[in-house]
């Protein structure tokens, strides 16, 4: 049960982030959870609330989305979701195909309202 | 409402000092394999083996991760290596600032081989990069033959699965060779050796696979992970 340790990094990240925009209240932090990397995103959600509570971070809602562990094609370039741990290329066979994507943990986006600024001073955002 | 994309990794600040460590050991030419089970499987037992096959004269040093307790390290030091605990005191996987602490005052120039036992857990170790060159997954036939099916992520990142106490298979309901398909399934490249620790099978192999590992990495044959 890592995902406190995540969502403490994730709050770390967006006390980091948010300073850019010192005019704006975040919204929403977008993750992005690849299916390999180890990361369970109802605990996630679950710890983010845990973390936020009692922080002026509390109404900042946390968006996951997942990320299916995906394949390339040498062969015919195709790029696929692979499934059941099938990697064999669904068009033409090829049985050796190249990892392409799965196993993300990043941060991809923030949702900012202009119009409700945090107060941002030189120690950071404050806390209440 | 504006949308912003960062398209940054939540762990960046940790990949950032397993980056360090990773061209420390590669300027050194050290090789560092980080070792991950879950608990009970046999990780120490392998560091035993691997520590007692070694001469007295040779580079090898071992960092061993635990929430608590010294007793690994008290294990391992009787060989006459480096080797220092790291107790997380809680947490449940080891990552870079603690080895980068762990790596204190030994001088890696000293060293040809580092060793780091991770704390018991097949889910939480896999998400955080200490800089070593190569995840290693011990598994052991006291498990299921499904554990790379249930743990995709671990056994994915590692280069080699280490199937351990083939001693007991008469004893324990494992199939081993759907345990190896697994293992395959989820990672094509997979390497596996198979193991007793207890009777001392497989040693030689696991000891020629790292040898030939550091030969690969100084040949610069394959890039880092």
């Amino acid at each position: 049960m890592h995902e406190m340790s995540i969502a403490n990094s994730v709050l770390e990240a967006l006390e980091k982030e948010a300073r850019r925009f010192p005019q704006g209240r975040i919204a929403k932090v977008g993750l992005r959870v690849g299916e390999l990397a180890g990361v369970d995103p109802g605990a996630l959600s679950f710890c983010w609330e845990a973390v936020v509570r009692g922080t002026n971070w509390e109404a900042v809602e946390l968006e996951i989305e997942y990320s299916p562990r995906r394949h390339r094609c040498e062969r015919c370039a195709r790029e696929f979701v692979v499934k059941d741990f099938d990697i064999a290329c669904p068009d033409c066979g090829e049985a050796h195909t190249v990892f392409a994507g799965g196993d993300e943990l990043d941060l991809a986006f923030l949702e900012v309202d202009e119009d409700e600024p945090y107060r941002v001073g030189k120690e950071g955002v404050e806390r209440k | 409402m504006n949308r912003i994309g960062l398209e940054r990794k939540v762990l960046n600040e940790n990949d950032r000092l397993a980056a360090g460590l990773r061209s420390r050991f590669a300027a050194s030419n050290v090789l560092c394999v980080n070792l991950i089970s879950s608990p009970g499987a046999g990780k120490t037992s392998l560091l035993e083996r691997t520590l007692e096959s070694f001469d007295r004269d040779a580079r090898v040093a071992v960092l061993t991760g635990d929430i608590q307790t010294e007793n690994d390290a008290n294990r391992l030091r009787c060989y006459g290596f480096p080797v220092r605990q790291i107790t997380t005191r809680g947490t449940c996987h080891l990552d870079a600032r603690m080895v980068e602490r762990g790596l204190e005052d030994w001088r890696l120039t000293d060293l040809d081989l580092l060793l780091i036992e991770n704390v018991g857990n097949l889910v939480c170790p896999s998400s955080y990069d200490l800089g070593e060159a190569a995840k290693v997954v011990l598994l052991s036939v006291t498990e299921g033959e499904d554990k790379p099916l249930k743990y995709p992520s671990i056994f994915f990142k590692s280069e080699l699965m280490v199937l351990n106490k083939i001693d007991l298979l008469p004893y324990v309901p494992f199939d081993i060779a759907a345990a190896e398909e697994n293992a395959r399934r989820v990672n094509p490249n997979a390497e596996i050796i198979r193991v007793s620790c207890t009777q001392k099978n497989g040693i030689a192999e696991w000891l020629a696979w790292l040898a030939a590992r550091r030969d690969r990495m100084l040949s610069g044959r394959t890039s880092a992970v």
